[in-house]
Formats: structure tokens, C-alpha cells, sequence
């Protein structure tokens, strides 16, 4: 991010210059490298840089998947910017742009930064959202103030090492930083492996696991330090802002396919693992960074429009049908009150007095209707209809499941109610049986009690 | 680096003072919403809405950038809020995928929209305070650094609309819901204040940069929250905290020859350290001493009460000052509470004996009073057993002012002694 | 024999204002104890107290005669619904299988003997049809069975419950009422912070009053009492109250 920064405000240095930019600072794998053929692994740089992306994207999957759902996502963010500090402090020790020097300077600020973070919430009135953005931007503000030290001690001299480090330099990408990858990642997923029950105890029930006993700072900080380590070793390659990224969209889009924990695990290290791969190769002449992150984005949203269960086209799909069955169960109602004066015998109703009965919408009731037709429960007369055999026999168990509920809900459940998708079921299965009983003699006694077997013959034809 | 106190100096300090105040005057609602991390959201998610806006407008004039940032501003905070609501998304994760989306966004239309043509949207990211008083309008007549101007009228609009819409701003950061049955719609009042949090940010951009821009819409309203209990007294506190970083920050900058906008962000922060440690009501070191001084009242109570004791038992028996010291656990706190007690004339030394003066019988036997009184107060009225009274009410005693003195008088209905038989002086 | 319970002592505080005082009392093994007083007595806090989930002022805690720390395996918990994120993606076996965790310790994992006891305390709590679903999918006293499922799952000897019927339907609470009894009966002792004087006879046969402090302690039938209730319930706190608030007070502001 710096370097785009830096790129710009160099460029505005010196006005007259304004045309002249450097690209590869915004981390672009520019075509001279990509045919760069080299070293021990035999791959071409590309290659490399696929797959040291699809680590990252893999390692952030599964320690983001915790993150999220401990309602942690930003700590990926802050971690991403203190580690500034300390990056700049290694470097200025070190001298050098080794990446484990780097790294564990960057380590050391952005556990400084979780620690104050929760010393400040614990102890101030402070609430823990401010915290964490004065930590992000204090931490990044000093960062820059020993930028601008380092940069000036070098005599002007090339700190393009420190700013890829945060708009990410995936371009560079070394053996060494694979292997490096490839140790965080495996490490990363053994504790996650090992402490698979005791992380997901602490951030599902907190209070529960202490009640067991368990440490449960020990474990949070632990959950916490696995996202920092990942975060900061991947900074050299995506940058600041875009780390806190794969940290986030991984894991949110994983949620969208699955309620089980272990799939939600594995699920989100391989959308981590394949949108970072598949960023790469996109990103032919687009920043390799963003590319990574519109990738992640849209199949986020590709997810939320077509995951099972929590997509938007599977709930629009859900409460379409649940608004068609409460109009249908209203439809049959409508009719069994309307006939039943006449019971056990049925009389022509005409379609205006069908539709003064509920508020309907005229095309929902003559969509309704066509379909009752269609399913024998009523016949057509010219504008009129009369309930069937089968049909009068469906409207008398829509209209004893209705009152029943009603007086359930008015004489037994009191308010504390439970609530239960009460068109679902018939009141049969839902409740104990005497309070069942207890309803029919209600009904009975008010002469309310709709008749089905005995006096309605069953369908003479099949459904 | 311009030198500490000349006119370019003088329009560096005004230029991030002004900046400042507006981003604390509309970050102290954010920090009291608990939305503190929306600003960091917004100041992120507003790089499209520049790009875009640079894109077609090809311009980089003031009008269409705001345009463009405030459209985007407000598309990242419904869709915050749609996949928060809808899609059951966690807040901070929601917050986390808009604002990183889009600024990856950003990145991309930069990159591949603003191709060749120098991408000075006079509005991105470190900032180059450094250079604001160069770029000047003229503005009636005067040459005004444009930044100024700028920056001049976000506080402008960001102060008057505070102003005018104070007492709903303040009752839906307190009660949203409420706030919406009273005709003051919540959700309106939100998007009217990411909407200035969109537009100080895109204003603030130029002169010091998208970090600085966070830490003034947090830092100094966090400050001021330690420091003050009444919104009011907050908000502008704030302000004054967010205006004195700047002065600060400047003059340590230049001094260390650094980067002016990271120095005011470390100094705004080491403002927010000191409140943290001395803030007179919330501060640390505050309530440490606070600490002492109770322990220390406590500790010389306590002797008073021993002293009083002993004498109660009739008989010459007088405490020496080691053996009073070592009965109240010893160390340094019992020899300053003795050495406060001397000194304040409420006990003296009878040759190498100590002996309460007058003031110091009288305060020891409102002591005794309230200790006895609340025994008998527990034991009457709460049927604790008698031999788990002392405790609590030794713990009590100092707490008991004279009018929960009278009260418990009054409770216990005159009793002369306490329930283990001793005269309540 | 020795009490399965004991407290001496104890007092607990929140930023210094002490919300229990002085709480003294024992409870023999084998008992349904209602935990009864007004909003705010502090009767979740004598159980996260006892629990060790809120640091004690003064005074101590024994399970059967000895500091809780070294019983905690004897000890079950079952937490206020609302204190956990009901989307979380866990199914309901999930949940249960979490009771025995504290016996596993460290690395094991839940294996084919943990899996039955889940599966029975589910059946125990009428719920073995549910076992595959996601926790999000349940009704409030489904979550309610769920979570006393776990804690049946902890195998303890000493159950206490947070508010077990808050926001259950009518059939729920009577089950899990039935489900406790029978508890007692095999010689657990279950505490149950409840609202409801009304079930109070018909529920427990052992009650602890409270209200800021001990009221009283003892069987039902004894301690149930209008004179007590009047105790817990009606005024003459006013002074606890205000000498708790003297002391926040004074250790604020100067």
C-alpha cells in the first residue's frame, strides 16, 4: 500500500515528472519475470508464485475461519498494519531484507499490539472496536515516522524492500519463501489438528470451557497467534490491507456452504488455497494482490447467491414456497368456513365472496385456485367454486389444526410460547398427547371441532 | 522539510489542525456508536469512488472526487449493512469483506483506468502535508492553500450539521431504537454520518493521509471519552485533543525531520497514553493512588478504632506504636498511616505509649459507632448469626457516613448496645 | 456425612460494589435446590461464584469437603442460553460431545465411548432426533435440552443450571422438571436459579434465599415461608444498598 503511496507522492516530488512511474512497486508480475526460469524447485516463477499463494490462501482459510467466527475478523486488519514498526526496526538492526528477520520483527509489534489491545479493554473504559483502531493507526503512525528514519538513514537509498512489504511483491517470491510457506502452513495446520476441540470448545462457549477448567486465555491468545503468524508472513506477498482480506473472505464464504465446523475448516482453506491460485493466474497485467482479492470477493458472492440454506436465491426460493402453502391452507380455511353452515354438504362459492373473505392479491388467489383445480380439491362452475370430496376433507384438517393452535397458543402455552413452524405440522406429532385431547374437547364443547373421517368420505380418486 | 516557525510552518499546523477537528468532531459519534472501525472501513472503501470518479469525470476538480467518494462511502455502508442483516453475516467480518473488497477495487481501476496520467487525486493515502501551502486558491481575493480551504469547510459542514442535528445525533448513538419511535429514523441519521465520515475522509486525504485520517476519527474521541462523562464536554474535547496533536506532531516532526502525519498519529497516541494514565476519574495511576489513599484511610481508621478499643477496656493498658503498627498487618502502610495520624494531631505519644487526642477519640468513636451500629444492624435485621457479623463490619465501617449513621440509627431502633452486649458510644 | 456443597464466607464484588455479602451455607447430597430471589439478588453470581467464573472477595468454596478446584470433575454446569452465538456451526451432538472435553483433557479426542454417552444423554433429554441438526435450526427450549444434555454428558455429581426456564414452552419445562427429579432420585444434587415462586413446592424440596444475602437455607417446607419470602422479597435492603453504593462511591471519586 506505502508504495502506491509512495509512487504517488514521489511522482508529486517532482511535478514535472508526472508521467514517470514505477509499476513494479504495485506488485505486478510483469512479463520478464514470469519467464524467469530458476533455482532448486525447477519452477518457473509463475509457478512459484501460485503456489506460494495457494499456501497462504490456504494456512489464512483455516486460522480466519476461527477469527470469524470469534467475531475477530479486523484483528486480522490491525495485526496487518503494527506490524509495521517492527518490520522497520528489524530492518534497521539487520540491515537487510532477510524475510525471517523481517518477520519476526513484524511478529514481535503485532503481539505487542494484541496485548494492548486487550490490556486497554480490560482496564480502560476503552471499548474494544476504538482499541483495536488506535492500535492499527498508532502503531502504523510510528511505523511510518521510522519509514521516513530508515529510508533518510540509507541516504536516500532503495527502501522499495520495506514498501513492497505492504503493497506485497508477489513477484519476488524466492525457494526460500516457499519452503518458508510451506513450514507455516504445515505447523499452522498441526495445532489447528491438535487443539481442534479445545480451540472450538473456547470459541463456542467460553464460560463452559472455564468451568472445565480449561485455560482459556492460553487458548484464545493461542487462536489469535496463529492468525498473527500467518498474517505476517504473508504481508511480503499481498500487502497490509489485502492480508486482512484473506484472513476474512475465506471463512465467510466457507460459512455460507456449511454448518459443521470441520468442513467449515476445510472448506475455507481450499477457497483460501484456490481463489489465491486462481488470483494468480488472472492477474496477467492486473496487481497480482487485488487480482487474489477480487477472486476471493467474487466467489463470496458468487456463494451468497447460491449457497444452500443461507444464499439469496435459496431463501427467496424458501419463502416463496411458504407464503404459496399459508395461501394455500388460507384458501382451504376460506372455504371450509364459508361452507360450513351447509356441512357435511358443499355449495357453489362464487369468486367475489372468496376474495372479500381474506385480503387477498387477485393474482396469488387465481393462481392458488387454478392449482387446487388441478389437484382435485375443487371444481370450476363459470366464476364459482365448490370444494371436492378430497378437497372438503383437506379444508376440515386445515381448519382443526388452525384452531387448535389458536387455542394452544391463548390457553396453554402462555406467553412463553415456544416457537414451532406451526403450518408444518398437524398439532398431533407437535404436542403431548392429552394436551391434543384437551384441545379436541374444546373445540367440541364450542362446536368448533371440524368433522374429517367420520363424516366426510375419504377421496374416491388418488392423488 | 520546511523550517519550524515560518509562514509555510504556520499553514502546516492550521491546515492539520482544521483536519483534525473534523474528523474527531465526526469520529466521537463512531467511537460511541462502537463503530470506531467503520472509519477505518470508509476511509478504505472510497478508492473506487475516486478512481471511478477521476475515470469519468478525467478530472481531478474537487467536486466530482467527493461525488464519487461519498457514492462509494455509502454503497460499502449498505452493503455492510445487507450482508450483516440478510445474509447473517458477522458484523466485523461484513465490515472486513466490503471495505477490503472494494478497496482491492480501487487498487485495480487505478492501475488499469488512470494508465500513464498521473493518479493525483490530491487525495491519496500518506498525504504530503509538506508540501499543502504550495497548491493555493484564490479565494476572495486572498491566496489560500487549497487544502485549507478544503479541509476549512468539511469542519464547516461537519460542525454546523453537529450543531443542528445535536440532540438527535446524540439520542441515536445512545438509543437507536428509541430514537426511531420518536420520528428521528435511526438508519437516516447513520447514513448521514457515514456520509461525513466518507467526506472528511476523502477532504482530509490530501493534506495528511488515509492513516492519519483513521486516528483522528478515533484516537482523540477515545481520549476525550477518558477524559469526560458528559457528550457535550466530549465532543469538544475531542476537538481541542484532535488540534493539539496536530501542534505536537508538527513541531516533533519537524524537530526529528520526519514524517509530519506519522508524527501526529504518535502524538495523538501518546495523548491517548497519558489519558489512560492520568485521566483524573478513568486513569490508571489515578486509580492507583486512589487505591493507596483508601488503603492508607482504612489503615488508619482502623488504628484509631484500636486505640479506642483499648481504652474502652478502662485500665492504664496503652498500645506502643510498634506493637500498633504490627497488629495492622505492619509494612509501610501502617508507619505512614501513624506518621499521618501524629501529624494530624489526632494521636500523640505519651512518652513511648500512644494516646488519642481529643479530635482523634471523637473520630474513633463515630468508628466504633457505625461498626456496632451495622452489627446490630445485620444481626436484627438480616438474622445473620452473631459470630459472622464482625467481619463485614469491620469491612464497613469506613464506608459509613454520618446520614447512613442516622439511618441505621433509626433502623435499629435505639439500641444502646450491640448484639455482642458492648455500648454503642 | 459430608455436605455436597459448602460455602463459608464468601463475598463477591463487582468494581467493588459487593453484590453478595457474607454468604454462609451447606447442602447435603441428594437435593433438587431452587436458587430464589428478586432480579439483581445476585443468584448467577452465586453459582459463577462457585463456579469460579467470578473471583471471590473473601471466603471459600468445598465440593464434598474439599476446595473446588481439585473437584471440578464433579461439578456441571449449564450456562444461561444467551451466553453463546446460536449460529455457530456446531450440530447438537457436537454440543453434547463438548461435556466430556474436561474429561479427555488436553489433544484426546471424543471416540466411539464419548459418542455413546452423548447419544444417551440426548435420549435422556428427548432429543436423539435432533442430534444431526446445526444448533441454529433449534427452538429456545431445544437449546434449553441441548445444553442440559451436555451437562449430563460432564457425568458430575453436582449440577447447577442458570435459568433453565427462561423463555421454554410449558411441555419443555415440565420435562426437564421430571429430568431433574429423577437426577436427585440417583443421588445427584441439581441447583436450578429459578423465578417462579409459584412451582417452587412443586419443583424443588430444597431452597436457598437470597437477596444480596443470605436469606435462608434449608428444606422447603421449613424455609419456604411467607415470613421468609417477606424477607427476600420485601424492603428493609434499602440500607445494603446504600452502604454497597457508599463504598463504590467513595472508592471513585475522592
Amino acid at each position: 500500500m506505502i508504495a502506491l503511496w509512495a509512487s504517488v507522492s514521489d511522482a508529486r516530488m517532482f511535478p514535472t515528472d508526472v508521467h514517470q512511474r514505477s509499476t513494479t512497486t504495485t506488485g505486478r508480475i510483469t512479463p520478464s519475470q514470469t519467464h524467469d526460469h530458476s533455482t532448486m524447485t525447477g519452477l518457473t516463477l509463475s509457478d512459484k508464485v501460485t503456489l506460494g499463494a495457494a499456501l497462504l490462501g490456504g494456512a489464512a482459510g483455516v486460522v480466519g475461519s476461527f477469527a470469524v467466527l470469534r467475531r475477530r475478523s479486523l484483528m486480522g486488519d490491525m495485526l496487518a498494519h503494527a506490524s509495521l514498526p517492527g518490520v522497520c526496526l528489524a530492518f534497521a538492526i539487520t540491515e537487510s531484507r532477510n524475510l525471517v528477520g523481517l518477520s519476526i520483527g513484524a511478529l514481535v509489534s503485532g503481539l505487542a499490539a494484541i496485548t494492548l489491545v486487550t490490556l486497554v479493554t480490560r482496564l480502560t473504559r476503552t471499548k474494544e472496536d476504538a482499541a483495536i483502531g488506535i492500535a492499527l493507526s498508532a502503531f502504523f503512525g510510528l511505523g511510518i515516522v521510522l519509514l521516513s528514519a530508515v529510508t533518510r538513514s540509507r541516504a536516500g537509498g532503495n527502501s522499495a524492500g520495506l514498501n513492497s512489504y505492504l503493497l506485497g511483491e508477489p513477484g519476488n517470491m524466492v525457494d526460500s519463501d516457499l519452503w518458508l510457506l510451506s513450514a507455516v502452513g504445515a505447523t499452522v495446520l498441526g495445532v489447528v489438528l491438535l487443539l481442534y476441540k479445545e480451540f472450538k470448545l473456547v470459541a463456542f462457549d467460553p464460560q463452559f470451557a472455564r468451568s472445565q477448567g480449561w485455560p482459556t486465555l492460553a487458548i484464545d491468545l493461542g487462536m489469535m497467534a496463529a492468525v498473527a503468524v500467518v498474517t505476517i508472513i504473508g504481508l511480503p506477498i499481498v500487502g497490509v490491507i489485502l492480508m486482512a482480506a484473506m484472513i476474512i473472505l475465506p471463512a465467510a464464504t466457507a460459512r455460507l456452504w456449511t454448518n459443521r465446523l470441520n468442513v467449515l475448516l476445510a472448506a475455507a482453506g481450499a477457497i483460501g488455497a484456490g481463489s489465491a491460485a486462481l488470483g494468480v493466474r488472472l492477474s496477467r497485467g492486473l496487481p497480482t494482490g487485488p487480482t487474489i482479492v477480487l477472486t476471493g470477493t467474487a466467489l463470496f458472492l458468487l456463494s451468497l447467491l447460491l449457497a444452500p440454506g443461507r444464499g439469496v436465491l435459496a431463501r427467496i426460493v424458501a419463502e416463496t414456497q411458504l407464503r404459496l402453502r399459508i395461501g394455500r391452507e388460507n384458501l382451504l380455511r376460506s372455504f371450509y368456513e364459508l361452507n360450513e353452515p351447509a356441512l357435511p354438504g358443499t355449495r357453489l362459492i362464487a369468486y367475489d365472496e372468496l376474495r372479500a373473505d381474506r385480503h387477498w392479491q387477485p393474482w396469488l388467489l387465481r393462481w392458488l385456485l387454478e392449482q387446487s383445480i388441478r389437484r382435485g380439491l375443487i371444481e370450476r362452475r363459470r366464476d364459482s367454486y365448490q370444494l371436492s370430496p378430497l378437497g372438503t376433507r383437506r379444508a376440515a384438517e386445515a381448519a382443526k389444526t388452525h384452531r387448535m393452535w389458536e387455542i394452544y397458543m391463548m390457553e396453554f402455552a402462555g406467553s412463553a410460547a415456544d416457537h414451532v413452524d406451526r403450518s408444518a405440522d398437524t398439532v398431533e406429532h407437535l404436542l403431548p398427547e392429552g394436551v391434543v385431547a384437551a384441545l379436541e374437547q374444546r373445540l367440541a364443547a364450542e362446536g368448533r371441532l371440524p368433522a374429517i373421517a367420520a363424516d366426510v368420505p375419504a377421496s374416491p380418486h388418488a392423488m | 522539510m520546511p523550517a519550524i516557525l515560518n509562514a509555510e510552518g504556520l499553514w502546516i499546523v492550521v491546515i492539520a489542525a482544521t483536519t483534525n477537528a473534523a474528523c474527531a468532531l465526526v469520529g466521537s459519534f463512531l467511537v460511541l456508536r462502537r463503530l470506531s472501525m467503520m472509519g477505518d472501513a470508509l476511509s478504505h472503501a472510497v478508492l473506487p469512488g475516486l478512481a471511478a470518479a477521476f475515470i469519468l469525470s478525467g478530472s481531478y476538480s474537487i467536486g466530482p472526487l467527493m461525488l464519487g467518494a461519498v457514492a462509494a462511502g455509502l454503497v460499502a455502508t449498505l452493503l455492510i449493512h445487507t450482508l450483516h442483516h440478510y445474509a447473517r453475516v458477522p458484523g466485523d467480518a461484513s465490515m472486513g469483506v466490503v471495505f477490503t473488497s472494494l478497496f482491492a477495487l480501487g487498487v485495480v481501476l487505478v492501475e488499469q483506468g488512470i494508465h500513464g496520467v498521473h493518479f493525483d487525486v490530491k487525495c491519496v493515502y500518506e498525504g504530503t502535508l509538506e508540501l499543502t501551502p504550495f497548491w493555493t486558491w484564490n479565494v476572495l481575493g486572498y491566496d489560500l492553500p487549497r487544502a485549507f480551504v478544503v479541509t476549512g469547510g468539511a469542519l464547516s459542514i461537519n460542525a454546523l450539521l453537529v450543531a443542528l442535528l445535536w440532540k438527535e445525533l446524540k439520542l441515536s448513538a445512545f438509543d437507536p431504537a428509541l430514537a426511531t419511535t420518536m420520528g428521528f429514523s435511526a438508519a437516516a441519521m447513520h447514513y448521514l454520518l457515514m456520509t461525513l465520515v466518507a467526506m472528511t475522509a476523502v477532504a482530509s486525504f490530501e493534506a495528511v493521509g488515509s492513516i492519519l485520517v483513521v486516528a483522528m476519527l478515533i484516537i482523540p474521541p477515545a481520549t476525550a471519552h477518558l477524559l469526560a462523562d458528559r457528550l457535550g464536554a466530549m465532543v469538544l474535547l475531542a476537538v481541542f485533543i484532535a488540534a493539539l496533536s496536530a501542534v505536537l506532531g508538527y513541531l516533533a516532526g519537524a524537530w526529528l525531520d520526519t514524517n509530519l502525519a506519522g508524527m501526529i498519529t504518535v502524538a495523538a497516541a501518546a495523548l491517548y497514553g497519558l489519558a489512560v494514565l492520568f485521566s483524573p476519574r478513568h486513569g490508571l495511576v489515578s486509580a492507583a493512588r486512589r487505591n493507596w489513599q483508601i488503603a492508607l484511610r482504612v489503615v488508619s481508621e482502623d488504628l484509631l478504632a484500636m486505640l479506642y478499643r483499648v481504652e474502652e477496656l478502662g485500665g492504664q493498658r496503652r498500645l506502643g506504636a510498634a506493637e500498633a503498627q504490627s497488629a495492622l498487618g505492619g509494612g509501610l502502610l501502617a508507619r505512614w498511616a501513624l506518621a499521618k495520624l501524629l501529624r494530624g494531631g489526632r494521636v500523640e505519644r505519651a512518652g513511648d505509649r500512644l494516646e488519642l487526642t481529643a479530635t482523634g477519640r471523637e473520630s474513633a468513636r463515630q468508628l466504633v459507632r457505625s461498626h456496632r451500629l451495622w452489627e446490630t444492624y445485620l444481626v436484627k435485621h438480616l438474622g445473620l448469626p452473631l459470630d459472622h457479623v464482625h467481619q463485614g463490619a469491620h469491612r464497613t465501617e469506613h464506608y459509613i457516613g454520618r446520614q447512613l449513621r442516622d439511618q441505621l440509627q433509626q433502623e435499629v431502633e435505639a439500641n444502646a448496645a450491640d448484639p455482642h452486649g458492648r455500648e454503642i458510644p | 456425612m459430608l455436605p455436597a456443597l459448602e460455602i463459608h464466607d464468601m463475598t463477591v464484588a463487582y468494581h467493588r460494589r459487593p453484590v453478595l455479602w457474607d454468604i454462609d451455607l451447606a447442602v447435603p447430597e441428594g437435593k433438587l435446590v431452587g436458587v430464589i430471589g428478586p432480579n439483581g439478588a445476585g443468584k448467577t453470581t452465586l453459582i459463577k461464584a462457585v463456579l469460579g467464573l467470578t473471583p471471590l472477595a473473601s471466603g471459600k468454596v468445598e465440593i464434598y469437603g474439599r476446595p473446588y478446584r481439585q473437584q471440578r470433575r464433579l461439578v456441571g454446569y449449564v450456562p444461561q442460553r444467551e451466553s453463546v452465538d446460536w449460529d455457530f456451526p456446531v450440530t447438537v451432538r457436537d454440543v453434547v460431545l463438548m461435556g466430556c472435553y474436561g474429561r479427555l483433557g488436553w489433544f484426546r479426542r471424543p471416540g466411539r465411548a464419548e459418542r455413546q454417552i452423548a447419544d444417551r444423554c440426548l435420549e435422556q433429554v428427548g432429543m436423539t432426533s435432533f442430534a444431526r441438526r446445526q444448533i441454529s435450526q433449534l427452538s429456545g427450549g431445544q437449546q434449553q435440552r441441548v445444553f442440559l444434555a451436555r451437562a449430563l454428558a460432564e457425568e458430575a455429581k453436582i449440577y447447577f443450571l442458570d435459568e433453565p426456564f427462561a423463555g421454554v414452552d410449558a411441555a419443555t419445562e415440565s420435562a426437564i422438571v421430571n429430568l431433574l427429579q429423577s437426577m436427585r432420585h440417583s443421588g445427584k444434587t441439581v441447583f436450578v436459579v429459578h423465578h417462579d415462586l409459584q412451582t417452587v413446592r412443586e419443583y424443588f424440596d430444597y431452597v436457598i434465599l437470597l437477596n444480596l444475602r443470605l436469606v435462608a437455607c434449608g428444606p422447603v417446607a421449613e424455609t419456604f415461608t411467607p415470613d421468609n419470602l417477606h424477607k427476600t422479597y420485601g424492603g428493609r435492603l434499602t440500607l445494603l444498598d446504600e452502604v454497597a453504593e457508599a463504598m463504590r462511591q467513595r472508592e471513585r471519586a475522592r
